[in-house]
């Protein structure tokens, strides 16, 4: 029983660093612009299938694979911003949500037609882990410590860059920050990128983990909601440890009611803080 | 003002009043069937519209109200043997009471986190559906077959179906029409404007809030129950889809929110579209796509929808466009 819990706690753990990755995404953008990325979950499956190809065509390792697929999707952020974002970034929140759904809409309309929704996976195996009684996959290992890393990147980023304070500035107070002379748009366009890029890695990471489809991304999105506010919408730590919360609740609640009920307790608790804390567990406000 | 010398009021009844007496004159099976599913879109985006264009909150899992009242007039109707009107109705009382118990709560909070919270609703409903056993988990169930006897067997049973959709359908847009003209409904159109200058100028906004959901949420219950009653089964897949959720909001965006005859364009529109793509032999793989490259367009130039657009610029046409 109890060595039981133990793997089955330490398995949702390192998932959850994973998930907190794919949240911060989400939640970057919601604190610097007050929109809710709809195209969240289908630009987490592009970061699967830019890995699956980079590995399965070019031969190229998975986690070498995770800096090219970090690059496209910043390229592919800023062009989401700038096409279908920037004009409805002061417009009411239907506006953002619908555009944003309707680029969620094209890319897996695209990569339906492309891909087909046959499911994938990466055969890659690194083998696993033997500490005490507990067998932990590698690859899990490695997808938490990859997590660990892109954190920590992004907050040396946001503390101890210029273009890092500047959005920390304009998700503080736009209007304040236009007049010290920091160009907005570009600040916007760029954050937008930086939660598109970590979405795309943790895809890369999760595509490590499990075979996939191009509509998985939608299950993660999901839980980045519930992520975001657990951790408080708009913090990018609060993510982090909302995901480890997760992830442990997968692995806890398996143990105790069948694995059916993971999501009703999920999106219950989603609700019950949106109504007693919506600003997250480590919100201030 | 007397409503009913408004031309306003009656062009959208007539349209589908119309509409739905042509279809039962021919007497086509198939044509039935298009209209049917047309008729339910009109009616889930009218609904909705009454509270998202009304007072500007978008709920974004509004198809969970579609799945429950349909869950329990589905179970009402194969398990216990109600009829289908009587069902519909109880179908729709439940959304609605959901939708009471669930707005005192959720309706707190504002923009994108009420937007998310009725998304975490649908979800975990979805979830505890699938796990509810009266409901059959998550094979669902399926229509005890002697229902169909009552209505004179399961041909005359769909067209039943169809004329309590038609009726339905109607007292939507005449609901829509009556709360957007009534005290009420200007009440509703301050706190979609700015919710605290309303409360200041005595707009009581949390009852009016929530009589608003509920009643967006009464309609859906009621249309899901003859739905899945024509389809004879129902699953927590086909219920809670949050996909159809999102459609209903793209449908209302399309026709122009806060408008009675706009979710009507806006469902058809939407509906002929889609047909249109799937069906086109250059876009049929791509048919989501090329939907999601109009929607965007829609959004970043077209905001008011077709109906606010026309209203817009032709203002004499205003008396006939509400």
């Amino acid at each position: 029983m109890w060595s039981q819990l133990t793997a089955s706690l330490t398995d949702g753990l390192l998932l959850g660093f994973v998930y907190g990755v794919a949240a911060m995404g989400l939640t970057l953008i919601w604190g610097v612009m007050s929109v809710i990325n709809l195209a969240h979950g289908p630009v987490i499956a592009l970061g699967m299938f830019g890995t699956y190809l980079l590995f399965t065509h070019l031969g190229l390792n998975p986690y070498l694979a995770l800096i090219p697929v970090a690059g496209s999707g910043l390229l592919l952020g800023l062009v989401i911003y700038v096409v279908a974002v920037h004009r409805v970034i002061n417009a009411p929140h239907l506006s953002s949500l619908l555009a944003t759904f309707a680029v969620n809409m094209i890319i897996i309309g695209i990569c339906t037609a492309v891909f087909s929704t046959s499911p994938q996976n990466i055969d890659y195996s690194l083998g696993s882990l033997e500490v005490a009684f507990l067998t932990i996959p590698a690859s899990r290992l490695i997808g938490a410590i990859g997590a660990i890393l892109v954190t920590a990147g992004l907050y040396l980023f946001l503390y101890f860059t210029r273009p890092g304070k500047a959005i920390r500035a304009v998700a503080n107070n736009r209007n304040a920050a236009e007049l010290m002379g920091i160009p907005s748009s570009q600040v916007l366009a760029l954050s937008f990128g930086l939660g598109t890029m970590l979405a795309a890695m943790a895809g890369g990471l999760i595509a490590t983990f499990f075979p996939f489809t191009i509509l998985s991304g939608g299950p993660y999105e999901l839980k980045s909601f519930v992520i975001c506010v657990l951790g408080g919408l708009g913090h990018p730590l609060g993510a982090l440890l909302g995901g480890l919360i997760l992830g442990l609740l997968e692995g806890l609640i398996p143990t105790f009611m069948p694995v059916s009920w993971v999501p009703v307790l999920e999106f219950g608790l989603f609700v019950m803080v949106l109504l007693v804390r919506p600003s997250g567990l480590l919100g201030a406000k | 003002m007397k409503f009913w010398r408004q031309p306003g009021f009656w062009l959208p009844l007539v349209l589908v009043l119309v509409w739905g007496g042509v279809v039962l004159f021919i007497h086509q099976d198939l044509m039935r069937e298009t209209a049917f599913i047309l008729l339910m879109a009109v009616g889930l985006a009218s609904s909705l519209n009454i509270l998202l264009g009304y007072t500007g909150y978008v709920s974004f899992g509004h198809i969970v109200f579609f799945g429950l009242g349909g869950y329990t007039g589905f179970y009402l109707i194969s398990e216990q043997g109600w009829s289908l009107s009587t069902a519909a109705i109880a179908g729709g009382l439940l959304s609605g009471l959901i939708a009471l118990l669930v707005g005192l709560a959720v309706l707190r909070l504002r923009g994108a986190y009420f937007a998310l919270a009725t998304i975490g609703i649908n979800e975990a409903a979805r979830a505890f559906v699938s796990n509810f056993e009266p409901f059959g988990g998550a094979t669902g169930l399926f229509v005890n077959f002697s229902a169909y006897q009552k209505y004179g067997g399961a041909g005359e049973a769909l067209w039943t179906t169809f004329i309590l959709l038609w009726i339905t359908t109607m007292v939507v847009l005449l609901v829509s029409y009556l709360v957007k003209h009534s005290r009420f409904g200007l009440g509703l159109l301050a706190i979609r404007e700015d919710e605290d200058a309303a409360m200041v100028m005595v707009v009581k906004a949390p009852q009016a809030k929530t009589i608003t959901y509920v009643i967006s949420a009464f309609f859906p219950g009621v249309i899901g129950t003859l739905y899945f009653f024509k389809n004879g089964n129902i699953e927590p897949g086909d219920a809670f889809q949050l996909h159809m959720s999102i459609e209903m909001l793209v449908m209302v965006m399309l026709g122009g929110m806060g408008t009675v005859l706009g979710p009507l364009v806006g469902a058809v529109g939407y509906q002929w579209l889609r047909d249109y793509l799937l069906t086109s032999p250059i876009f049929k793989d791509l048919h989501l796509a090329m939907a999601g490259v109009i929607l965007l367009l829609i959004i970043l130039f077209v905001p008011t929808g077709a109906v606010g657009w026309v209203r817009g610029r032709f203002p004499r046409l205003r008396r006939f466009l509400e």
